[in-house]
């Protein structure tokens, strides 16, 4: 009896000693404290150092893209770090070229952080965010596209550049057998932070459009991340010109509120091609435009009018519109936002009219 | 004499009873971690500074709070003490490099269960060592072992530029290289014995 007081003692004593030590060194030697990250020469981070800088960023709510999970196995959470990082590791090795060495690249899943560090990430993920928010209008804008507008919630803003897309989660539904997420340009203007208004074209057994056009509804919560892309106004003085068809009119419709608010007064034309007059909406706030900015000509066109339409404005193919009425010449800017087949037909019109090719911008949505 | 007996010891642990290449304790992460010398230096080192310690202490522990009567917990009692020291020089390792931390990878924590480092524990206790025999002991063997597995990533260097027999690549002409190095070290068994 005695004897096995005597041992489970020691042996308890022998543990709890060094789980004291344990907890002394936990405390010291793998306590980093706190570091300051530094983020593109403008945002301070304070954060505990021993985690990785991906996790680090995640639980700060910069969005770094990763699609193994931090195993160091897909290599797309690359970062540059500046200051704070020592040489790289082995595991990085297989995934940085020698370029990328030579200019501070590393996988942001492999380094910890254990002092101040200064990085550089694309301005455009310090702002991807994911958003829940709530459906607080639906209207139809034609027979097929609706007008969504969402109130966010949490978080309650956004900041985006004009013309920029973000993508929105369809839950799982009878076309959806897990959350499903499509890229839709924001159609409200940058400056209205709080909500998110998207234009939706119903597409044949479209997975998010169905889901869009026939289960949505106001009040309903809906889940978004962005913003994402580089469709927005350039900041030049050149001349613009915007080509746009259907649900493609949204980006235009954001960049042109944008440009209203800010006083751009650069000289533009907005060129929006349609079928009929069934497929033409909100007239009336882009006609509104060309009183809110100095230099800037709404010109819808029709290819199809019906007779009963009493159509008086340009008709025939959008690139012929284009053709008769575009005089800009080289220094113009163009931005279009259409099908794939519209945008190859434009922008051969437009290389045609002089604007050089790395002066058209569009969003391929396929 | 007991300084001499610890310095014969010593030197015993390292070059005639070499604990990896006499009785062949250590091998996995001795496999493993001898591709390229960097990585083996810094894992020797770290095998050296764990054996070196955790002998000194568990010769404490054994004299002080198991014998006479709980010397069949010391089994049990080597394994938590040698697993708690590792896991404060891998928090140093952490702390201090970075690169080598990455290095030895898994092959840090296994030094928990590097059969070795368990291994003189348990010679010291059957050898009937001195604390200072211990520790020299335990200092000679680590060193031993670094010795041991940085000459075979110096030799596995050159190796990798050698037509090896297809079947013999890797582990084969390792495990191979290891005997000839052993028998290579029991050329010096002349000089000192340990019991």
């Amino acid at each position: 009896m005695n004897e096995l007081i005597q041992a489970v003692g020691i042996l308890s004593a022998i543990s709890a000693v060094l789980s004291l030590l344990m907890v002394i060194a936990d405390r010291t030697i793998a306590n980093y404290g706190e570091v300051t990250i530094t983020i593109n020469d403008e945002k301070k981070l304070t954060v505990q150092g021993g985690s990785t800088l991906l996790s680090t960023l995640m639980s700060e709510e910069i969005f770094i893209p990763s699609a193994c999970g931090g195993r160091g196995s897909c290599g797309f959470c690359k970062v540059r770090v500046l200051e704070g990082a020592g040489d790289t590791l082995p595991t990085e090795l297989p995934h940085l070229s020698e370029e990328e060495r030579r200019n501070s690249i590393r996988l942001s899943c492999q380094l910890k952080i254990k002092k101040d560090m200064k990085i550089e990430i694309p301005e455009e993920l310090f702002n991807v965010k994911q958003f829940r928010g709530v459906v607080a209008r639906i209207r139809d804008l034609t027979y097929d596209i609706k007008e969504i507008t969402i109130r966010l919630l949490e978080p309650a803003e956004i900041s985006f550049k004009a013309g920029q897309y973000v993508q929105l989660e369809t839950p799982e539904y009878e076309l959806a057998d897990e959350p499903v997420y499509r890229a839709y340009s924001v159609s409200s203007a940058p400056s209205r932070k709080d909500l998110v208004e998207l234009e939706i074209r119903r597409v044949p057994n479209g997975i998010c459009t169905t889901y869009v056009h026939d289960y949505l509804k106001e009040g309903a919560a809906v889940t978004l991340n962005g913003p994402y892309g580089e469709f927005f106004l350039r900041d030049s003085t050149r001349r613009i010109v915007f080509i746009a068809g259907g649900s493609g009119n949204a980006p235009i419709k954001s960049i042109l509120s944008d440009m209203a608010e800010k006083k751009i007064g650069r000289k533009a034309l907005y060129f929006f091609g349609a079928r009929t007059t069934k497929d033409l909406f909100l007239q009336e706030e882009m006609k509104a435009f060309e009183g809110q900015l100095s230099d800037f000509t709404y010109i819808p066109a029709l290819s199809e009018p019906a007779e009963e339409d009493n159509w008086g404005g340009e008709t025939g193919l959008i690139t012929d519109v284009i053709d008769r009425r575009l005089d800009m010449g080289e220094e113009t800017e163009a931005y279009l936002c259409g099908s794939p087949g519209m945008i190859a037909a434009c922008i051969k019109v437009l290389t045609a009219k002089g604007i050089p090719e790395e002066r058209i911008y569009y969003d391929k949505f396929a | 004499m007991t300084f001499l007996g610890a310095f014969a010891v010593f030197f015993a642990a390292i070059f005639t009873n070499n604990i990896l290449l006499t009785n062949y304790l250590g091998m996995c992460s001795f496999l493993s971690v001898s591709r390229e010398v960097k990585t083996s230096v810094g894992l020797g080192a770290a095998v050296t500074f764990v054996m070196a310690f955790t002998s000194a202490i568990n010769w404490a522990v054994y004299h002080y709070l198991l014998v006479p009567d709980l010397v069949y917990l010391r089994y049990i009692v080597f394994i938590v003490v040698i697993a708690a020291f590792v896991q404060i020089v891998e928090m140093i390792i952490e702390r201090v490099s970075d690169v080598l931390y990455a290095a030895l990878g898994i092959f840090l924590p296994l030094i928990t269960v590097n059969c070795a480092i368990l291994g003189v524990s348990l010679f010291m206790v059957i050898r009937e060592y001195t604390f200072l025999q211990s520790f020299a002991f335990g200092l000679g063997s680590g060193l031993g072992w670094m010795l041991a597995i940085i000459a075979m990533a110096g030799i596995r260097r050159k190796i990798a530029k050698s037509p090896i027999p297809r079947g013999l690549e890797g582990a084969g002409i390792t495990l191979i290289i290891a005997g000839i190095m052993a028998m290579a070290f029991v050329g010096f068994s002349g000089m000192i014995t340990l019991g």
